[in-house]
């Protein structure tokens, strides 16, 4: 710390929700560097590899779709990468909902594998010529989100009922949900799966039922992609679960029992229901997020699973550490993570590295969001330096914010080596 | 029943030895949910290590000092690898969970970066090699003897070097956690670290050693899975067994002996899950395959240990004793 915050910032900085945003940032751009330095890494010891490519590299990585080349193609992969952040942010919401309650939700990958069985069992099952496909859809949401209710709630139930930590719960029922999806698929022979298009490996695409979500031209709009409107439905539901969170007693609850579920008992809360609840609730979210998926119409489901899981349920834990486990802020880090990811694989096909510098960068920021509570007092501390280097003084004129925020994340730096 | 005797054995070992692993971490009072991770890191780096040895002719030869070198390796890439835990863990007392999540993912993630960068593929497969007289060799296979009788014959056909150094090795560090001064002073820092400190003990050095002894058995344990069990290819990913040893440890309730009892019990169901199609039991002269005969999909096999974790864990619940400080960051200053 070598000079004074300026008052302005210090302003700033006094806003909780803008240091942890300060803070994600941080977290962010640490994993920027290191994934950069590991690409630099990689130039020395692979011949073929030039230091000029580490350096265009990570430019490619952090342009996600916009570096995908031609205009129509930017436009692609920006409607691809939009929906697929649609199961990324009901992920993120299913983990950002349960650390709120004081539960750590490793299982979204298995309540992602139990929605989109539900999901396909139920748009594949019902004669579109008999029930209108709309109702056909509203019907495969629900018994999707239903199956992902039922099945977040065992590792509550595990919890609340017998205190066994929920993490080993869901890792177990991760990879019994992933058997079961396989046993189901497996069981009933070709019914479901893609015969026609020779794909045996994966399910029917819910459009061969006539079964989609509704694109309203957004697919046309982003030049031919996926692109549907289940990506402001999931914006609607973090809405909606932001103000559950904040503005209704059951949120508050919730909260309560997640900072002390002894005192939260001794003032009259059912601490076993609302445990239950958040990891039923949050089971529902990560398999509405896999129903919005699959619903899409021109997916193909791998349904053969049974040693994969798949990778939004996990990815929905740095989405929700990112956002500091704030429903909106999930919005924005979900769509960030599918950005660098698209970046990924943009770097895959066009330089000699590969797609698995997403998942590192990715990896990374999330090492550093786990001391984002230094960071965040860091900062704070930085603010309470400053106002009393320089109390109470008008704003100052901005461009001492550029180097000096380079000064916070240096410091930063510092203290994570 | 021999044949399904030795797969039980080789499936329980890495289990033994990471499930041990966890057990150290947690003693110390670091939580240690990136066993998983630390396995994958230590196959991959293990397993580079054979291969690029197994470049020079005289480690085909010497095909069990190879096997050895890599493990020695993948035990130091193991306990290195989690300084990255330890370090965030104990000096800037961020969140444990957290921090070992991150590591799962960071795994695989540098270890397919790598393997793809410079193999072209997205996995490192040990293969078989010729040495110096022409033979093609297997990875780290030993035959000691198949004239033992049916006891014998459990224990040294076709057994794998990695199994008696890992129940050594386990037998070794039980008694040194017990037995010495500072596996106590390790466990205390596990229970109230405070009060470890008022005694003199240097907590923080205490919970380096648990977590990097952890991170060595458990980059070990990884390797030993590859070579013994995944058919020597290192994929980034072990099929969930460092999470499934994470469940053994706590299924053992924090000690040696319960968690050889759990490694065994679930290295046996695991093994159930991939060759049930082949254990025959002699009835009336004839051999008959019951569990194949049932025609139950492999999924189920798959199920079993997974559902019997939960079975078990809800059961001796009420008796688990977790220690006290666990992933609590220490604070010199707290009461």
């Amino acid at each position: 710390m070598k000079n004074s915050v300026p008052p302005s910032q210090a302003g700033v900085l006094k806003n909780a929700s803008a240091r942890s945003i300060l803070a994600a940032l941080i977290c962010i751009l640490g994993g920027l560097v290191v994934g950069f330095l590991v690409l630099l890494l990689l130039t020395v010891f692979a011949e073929d590899i030039s230091v000029a490519e580490a350096f265009s590299g990570i430019v490619i990585v952090l342009g996600g779709p916009f570096s995908g080349g031609s205009a129509q193609d930017i436009l692609f992969q920006m409607g691809n990468m939009l929906f697929q952040s649609t199961p990324l942010i009901l992920t993120g919401l299913s983990v950002a909902l349960a650390f709120n309650t004081g539960l750590f939700n490793i299982g979204a990958a298995g309540q992602y594998l139990m929605g989109a069985m539900g999901a396909l069992l139920v748009s594949l099952s019902i004669p579109t010529t008999v029930v209108p496909a709309a109702i056909v859809w509203i019907l495969a949401l629900l018994a999707g989100t239903l199956l992902g209710v039922l099945w977040g709630a065992i590792p509550g139930f595990f919890k609340a009922r017998f205190s066994v930590n929920e993490v080993i719960v869901c890792i177990m029922t991760n990879w019994i949900a992933a058997n079961i999806v396989s046993w189901v698929f497996k069981s009933t022979g070709d019914r479901f799966i893609n015969v026609a298009e020779t794909k045996v490996n994966f399910i029917r695409k819910t459009a061969s039922n006539g079964v989609a979500t509704a694109t309203l031209g957004l697919d046309k709009l982003f030049a031919g992609s996926y692109m549907d409107i289940s990506l402001f439905i999931a914006i609607l539901i973090a809405v909606v679960l932001y103000v559950i969170l904040n503005r209704t007693t059951f949120g508050y609850e919730l909260k309560a029992c997640g900072y002390n579920k002894f005192a939260s008992r001794y003032a009259g809360m059912n601490e076993q229901r609302n445990i239950i609840l958040s990891m039923a609730l949050a089971g529902g979210l990560a398999a509405c997020g896999a129903a919005f998926w699959c619903l899409n119409g021109a997916q193909d489901f791998k349904w053969d699973t049974y040693l994969t899981l798949p990778a939004d349920g996990f990815n929905g834990i740095p989405v929700a550490l990112l956002a500091s486990n704030n429903p909106i802020g999930v919005i924005f880090s979900a769509i960030f993570l599918k950005h660098i990811t698209v970046g990924g694989s943009n770097l895959a096909a066009q330089t000699s590295f590969n797609e698995y510098v997403s998942p590192l960068i990715i990896a990374v920021i999330i090492y550093f969001s786990s001391f984002s509570k230094l960071i965040k007092d860091l900062l704070l501390r930085r603010m309470t330096k400053a106002q009393h280097a320089a109390p109470a003084q008008p704003a100052d004129p901005p461009p001492a914010a550029g180097p000096d925020k380079g000064a916070a994340d240096e410091d930063a730096k510092t203290k994570e080596e | 029943m021999i044949f399904l005797i030795q797969k039980t054995l080789i499936f329980t070992i890495p289990l033994l030895i990471v499930a041990l692993a966890g057990m150290y971490a947690e003693r110390s009072g670091i939580i240690n949910i990136a066993l998983d991770g630390l396995m994958i890191f230590g196959a991959f780096v293990g397993a580079l290590a054979a291969l690029l040895l197994r470049k020079n002719p005289f480690f085909v030869d010497h095909n069990q000092l190879t096997f050895l070198l890599a493990m020695l390796v993948a035990a130091i890439a193991g306990a290195l690898f989690s300084l990255l835990l330890s370090f965030s863990a104990i000096r800037l007392k961020a969140d444990q969970t957290i921090g070992g999540t991150a590591l799962n993912m960071l795994a695989p993630a540098i270890a397919l970066l790598i393997i793809k960068v410079f193999f072209t593929k997205d996995m490192l497969e040990m293969e078989r090699a010729a040495d110096s007289s022409g033979t093609m060799k297997d990875f780290g296979f030993v035959i000691l003897h198949d004239d033992l009788g049916p006891v014998g014959r459990i224990f040294f056909d076709k057994a794998y070097i990695s199994t008696f150094l890992a129940a050594g090795l386990f037998i070794v560090l039980s008694i040194f956690i017990y037995k010495t001064k500072t596996g106590l002073r390790l466990r205390s820092c596990g229970e109230h670290p405070q009060a470890a400190a008022s005694v003199g003990i240097d907590v923080i050095r205490m919970r380096y050693l648990g977590t990097t002894i952890s991170g060595a058995l458990a980059g070990l344990g990884g390797y030993i899975y590859i070579a013994t069990v995944a058919n020597g290819t290192a994929s980034g990913a072990v099929a969930g067994m460092g999470f499934l040893a994470l469940a053994i440890m706590i299924f053992g309730n924090w000690k040696p002996l319960g968690i050889a009892l759990g490694a065994l019990l679930f290295g046996f169901l695991k093994c159930l899950g991939v060759i049930y199609a082949q254990i025959s039991i002699p009835i009336r002269g004839q051999d008959v395959y019951i569990l194949r005969d049932l025609d139950l999909p492999m999924y189920f096999y798959n199920l079993i240990p997974y559902v019997a974790v939960l079975i078990v864990l809800a059961f001796t619940s009420g008796s688990s004793r977790a220690p006290k400080a666990e992933g609590i960051p220490y604070d010199k200053g707290a009461r």
